[in-house]
């Protein structure tokens, strides 16, 4: 399988001094689902400007399906769509324009621009809104609109900035299934996100940036493998106090509240230990969940240890 | 990119201008209109009886030439700077440079956007003229290339103000400042004959004054400038611009970090 993306030494350094960029190396190969995670100002938005050509690197290259963007301009361009971070469509404007506009940047004729704008406005739900101005859509609906328009001229490369940011769970849920099916169908996907139960979700590969570093680059699996302990909290089905719990001495349990216990769990332990436990001492359990997300604790952890 | 694919990526910005200026008729082709329409009921009509001839026509036949150039001038250089600013502000530019659209063709639809703005209200006013006067045309092919020229010119220099621009501010400080003073000293309203030698060497360097002079050539068959010398400036006018532009989005000015 080839790459997709493939960056090698990828600098920048803006005009006011800041080094957003110190060397970034990633590979991102075709038909992947790529989860590109960092706390803000990591470097994850310059990257993507400097696919997008939006942001010149100081050094480094960049190619797109083995083709340099600096020297292949056009042909790279055509191989990617970008949604970015921000909204950035014109507000006046009528969200069938707006699709059908890109389309023409791209070069499609009319009759297969009108036909692409109802195809992906249909898929996303705005079919119904095609005549409406964009300034009037929900935030939601302005974020569906901008991925629309970055499919118009069918990608092989879809890169998103924070898409679902600002969307409700129900959308987002709906969006997941919708990227979830581009993927499938053979686009590459390059995601940034916040909600890192997203990339979690959605991710196969990941890279993890930090102050302009790439301080993890692995698959999602054995990244979450990585994880060397995670904490379940116990939802009790009876009332416990404190001195009841200090009577049954439940190695590993920490006493909450008089409804919850929290339970730290090794690598190496199985939850049926916890079970166990738990039976020996006649403690009822009605619910048991992770106490943060998995890659929550590992993304937290890989930052702090970058920043030590 | 293939030639028929840059055709399409080119009248796509055209359509989308005019689609702009159209929607926004009231704020694009009426003020001018309504200005316009004044001068020529008080300055041609009202105060022009009294003045008598200039440089051997009716005053009004006089500073019709120059109103259109005007009108054409103002309106095809603020289509540009305010369209291709406020795309650089709402970052809507961003769908044009991320395409792969050559610069030459986001150059030529916007440049076209302008033109056929200035041309559109240019036409207005010669139809207002026709209220107040009969025109007559002393030579087409001088009037149109003039004309259009001069909506290209100011169009390449609207973008060039919309390039450097930073705010709604470094969007009419040329336009008040230069452009203004350089039309109405531009012989829109006057012949140079009536300028003391000192106002003729001003006039000589304000490259306005050859373009009204050249225009009301066109039209009327009398100019206070050299023909072939106005024209060539034209020539050049668009080619420096033209570069200076397409130099400055290749280097990303204003638009690349």
């Amino acid at each position: 399988m080839s790459s997709a993306i493939s960056i090698s030494n990828l600098q920048k350094t803006y005009a006011n001094g800041h080094q957003a960029l110190r060397g970034v190396d990633l590979e991102v190969q075709e038909r992947d689902f790529f989860a590109l995670l960092g706390p803000n100002g990591a470097g994850k938005s310059t990257i993507i400007g400097i696919i997008s050509t939006l942001v010149r690197p100081s050094a480094g290259n960049v190619a797109v399906y083995g083709r340099d963007v600096a020297t292949h301009v056009y042909e790279t361009k055509l191989e990617f769509g970008v949604v970015p971070q921000e909204v950035n469509f014109n507000p006046f404007e009528k969200v069938a324009d707006i699709v059908m506009t890109q389309a023409g940047y791209y070069g499609l004729p009319r009759g297969l621009a009108r036909e692409r704008t109802e195809k992906y406005l249909r898929k996303l739900g705005l079919w119904d809104k095609r005549d409406v101005r964009s300034r009037t859509l929900s935030g939601g609906m302005k974020r569906r609109l901008m991925i629309a328009r970055a499919l118009i001229h069918e990608p092989r490369l879809l890169i998103l900035d924070e898409p679902t940011a600002g969307v409700d769970i129900e959308l987002r849920r709906s969006m997941w299934e919708f990227l979830q099916e581009i993927n499938n169908n053979g686009t590459t996907i390059i995601l940034t996100t916040h909600y890192l139960e997203e990339a979690e979700h959605l991710c196969r590969n990941i890279a993890i940036i930090d102050q302009g570093r790439i301080i993890e680059n692995c698959s999602m699996k054995s990244l979450l493998n990585k994880l060397d302990s995670q904490t379940l909290v116990c939802d009790l089905r009876h009332e416990m106090s404190s001195e009841d719990f200090a009577r049954h001495a439940l190695p590993g349990f920490r006493f909450v509240d008089s409804h919850t216990l929290e339970v730290d769990l090794g690598r190496d332990h199985d939850v049926n230990e916890v079970f166990a436990l738990l039976n020996q001492a006649d403690i009822h359990v009605k619910g048991m969940r992770s106490k943060s997300n998995r890659l929550e604790q590992l993304f937290l952890s890989r930052l702090k240890n970058s920043t030590v | 990119m293939l030639n028929s694919h840059k055709y399409i990526a080119f009248e796509t910005i055209l359509i989308k201008e005019v689609r702009r200026f159209m929607r926004i008729w009231v704020q694009t082709l009426v003020p001018p209109a309504i200005t316009i329409g004044l001068y020529f009921l008080i300055f041609g009509n009202l105060i022009g009886n009294r003045i008598g001839s200039m440089s051997g026509f009716s005053y009004m036949d006089f500073i019709v030439p120059g109103l259109i150039m005007m009108a054409v001038i103002q309106n095809a250089y603020a289509n540009v700077v305010s369209s291709f600013f406020s795309q650089k502000f709402q970052r809507s530019i961003e769908e044009l440079l991320v395409s792969p659209v050559p610069n030459y063709i986001i150059l030529a639809g916007f440049v076209a956007g302008g033109v056929v703005r200035g041309l559109a209200v240019g036409v207005i006013v010669v139809l207002m003229s026709f209220v107040f006067t009969d025109l007559t045309i002393h030579h087409w092919g001088i009037t149109i290339f003039v004309v259009l020229m001069t909506a290209v010119v100011f169009s390449l220099a609207g973008f060039l103000n919309a390039l450097f621009a930073n705010s709604f501010d470094d969007i009419s400080i040329i336009p008040t400042f230069v452009l203004t003073p350089l039309i109405y000293l531009g012989g829109v309203f006057y012949s140079v004959d009536l300028l003391p030698e000192s106002g003729r060497m001003v006039s000589a360097v304000n490259p306005l004054f050859y373009m009204v002079n050249t225009f009301r050539y066109g039209i009327l068959g009398a100019s206070d400038a050299n023909i072939y010398t106005s024209l060539l400036m034209l020539v050049v006018f668009v080619f420096v611009l033209g570069a200076a532009c397409l130099m400055l989005l290749r280097r990303g000015t204003g638009l690349r970090h």
